[in-house]
């Protein structure tokens, strides 16, 4: 559904995508993972049409991103980082809008805004104008619009950024039932736990550039499935054993307080990087 | 052709607040009428009829191009620079045409609109100019020329200032100069070919005609839609630009 090769964007000097290559089959949930300002949002602004590529050709839904752009917004929903909703409109306008702009027939239309408002929680909110909405409504009403006119391929920039924990688990279990009905989505974010649990293959992006790419499980696995910590002490150099039981052996000669622990992806970031994502 | 989402929510904005619409688009060109009209002019006598009639259709060019320019440029640019709703649109299968179309079309209904109801104050108080439908096509043409240059402005603008100073520098001084509060032919020479060149003194020369019952000064209407005809294709183009 996605193929992109060498894709590439300058802004004046700085390569903020340098050279990425990847594809995502269908029914594939696709992450983006990386600190803020690896590139995520721009990767994504190409893939969408909002931004031109500097080099490197991308192909969504088998259309160019460059030559075809309208086959491209046809076939793709996006759910964009920044709120950008109709503060003034009901729900259930900003969504009416959106069937319109992608001409729905309007018994679709009403009947898709009934559904969607319905999945995302927002039903009983549908005449209530958006400026009135929490962030995490406002969260949850922008991804129904991403929706809408269903889309075979879905991109979400950082669906779940600055929602406290409940909301982003809610946020989480609309993302697991989309990808039960089998809709291909391409996702950044750069909470590791999210990537994780939601996607079956996760890039990871440092500045501008894939630096892994593969299953989270199999990432897990390359830096060795299980890690210590020593509870209080951080001067200890991170290692990874490949079981439970190597580990609880090494931690012995290390300290008392010890825990053993499987391994995340930010130790698979940590690994290659030497820095945290999260900073 | 799929414009119509874009005035569809144009529309929905303007009927939950009717009265702040209303209001924005009266109250300019009243304080004109007041002042210019009423308090000036009612003694004053420009060639064979009073002041009063003289201005109205100047006030009426300015009444539209406010109207329609304004309003759509500062929703525009908004939209483009902090609500970021524009990329909502530039990311569904509408084409940039169709984007310039809507917003330029939304600015010939707000344009017409105000002029119209302009029309009315003119004609409860008493001021009688010929109107014809020609009159209103041209306001509707004016109307059109200028939403049509607000999304060329809002498109080329990087910030808020780029917009303002574009208003300062360039739609001030049209809205006093071009033949709206008097002839451009009392000018020197210089200034009057230069008053020539703004779009805003075709509107008035044609409308000031049209009101006098001759016929619609034929150069004028040509360049007007010349303007129009330019300014569109230049949104066109710089909506598909951004895109
Ligand atoms: N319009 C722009 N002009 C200049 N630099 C930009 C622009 N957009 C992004 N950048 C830069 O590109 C890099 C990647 O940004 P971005 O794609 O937003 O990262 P992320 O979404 O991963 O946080 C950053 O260094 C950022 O400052
Ligand atoms: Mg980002």
């Amino acid at each position: 559904m996605i193929n992109i090769t060498n894709l590439t964007r300058y802004f004046g000097t700085l390569a903020a995508v340098n050279a990425v290559s990847f594809s995502v089959g269908k029914g594939e949930v696709f992450g983006l993972l990386g600190p803020n300002g690896a590139g995520k949002t721009t990767t994504i602004r190409m893939l969408t049409t909002l931004l031109k590529p500097s080099e490197g050709t991308a192909l969504v839904a088998g259309y160019d991103v460059t030559t075809d752009p309208l086959e491209v917004r046809r076939a793709i929903g996006v759910v964009p980082q920044m709120l950008n909703l109709d503060i003034d409109l009901t729900c259930a306008e900003n969504l009416e809008y959106h069937g319109r702009l992608h001409k729905m027939e309007p018994g679709d239309r009403e009947a898709r805004i009934e559904e969607l408002l319905r999945f995302v929680g927002l039903w009983d909110k549908k005449d209530t104008p958006v400026e009135h909405l929490s962030g995490g409504m406002r969260r949850r009403l922008l991804i129904a619009r991403g929706l809408m006119h269903r889309p075979q391929v879905v991109f979400m920039d950082e669906p779940t950024v600055g929602l406290d924990p409940q909301a982003r688990r809610l946020i989480w279990g609309f993302l697991e039932s989309l990808k039960r009905k089998g809709i291909t989505i391409l996702l950044t974010t750069h909470y590791i736990e999210e990537a994780d649990a939601l996607c079956d293959r996760v890039a990871i992006l440092q500045t501008g550039r894939i630096i892994a790419l593969d299953s989270p499980t199999v990432l897990k696995a390359g830096v060795g499935k299980y890690s210590i910590e020593c509870l209080g002490r951080h001067d200890i150099p991170r290692k990874f054993f490949p079981t439970r039981e190597e580990a609880i052996d090494a931690s012995r000669e290390v300290c008392e307080d010890i825990v053993v622990r499987e391994s995340t992806l930010e130790d698979v970031f940590i690994n290659l990087t030497g820095e945290r994502i999260d900073t | 052709m799929n414009f119509y989402p874009i005035i569809w929510k144009e529309l929905k904005l303007i009927r939950k607040k009717p009265w702040r619409f209303l209001a924005s688009s009266l109250v300019m060109p009243l304080l004109y009428l007041v002042t210019f009209g009423w308090g000036l002019g009612r003694g004053m006598n420009v060639g064979g009829g009073t002041y009063l009639e003289f201005v109205l259709p100047g006030i009426l060019a300015l009444s539209a191009m406010n109207n329609s320019f304004g309003p759509v440029s500062t929703s525009l640019n908004i939209s483009k620079l902090y609500t970021k709703t524009i990329e909502e649109v530039l990311v569904s299968p509408v084409s940039p045409w169709d984007i310039a179309l809507g917003r330029t079309l939304s600015g010939l209904g707000r344009g017409l609109f105000s002029a119209l109801m302009l029309v009315l104050v003119a004609l409860a108080t008493g001021v009688h100019l010929h109107y014809s439908v020609l009159f209103f096509v041209v306001l509707a043409l004016t109307s059109f020329c200028f939403g049509a240059m607000g999304v060329a402005a809002a498109m080329l603008a990087h910030s808020h200032e780029d917009m303002a100073n574009f208003n300062s520098f360039f739609i001030i001084p049209m809205s006093f100069l071009a033949g709206t509060f008097f002839s451009p032919d009392r000018l020197p020479q210089p200034f009057q070919s230069m008053i020539m060149v703004y779009p805003l003194t075709h509107a008035s020369i044609v409308l000031r005609s049209l009101a006098a019952g001759n016929g619609p000064a034929m150069g004028s209407v040509l360049i007007l839609a010349a303007y129009a005809a330019m300014f569109f294709y230049l949104a066109g183009r710089l909506v598909k630009k951004t895109a």
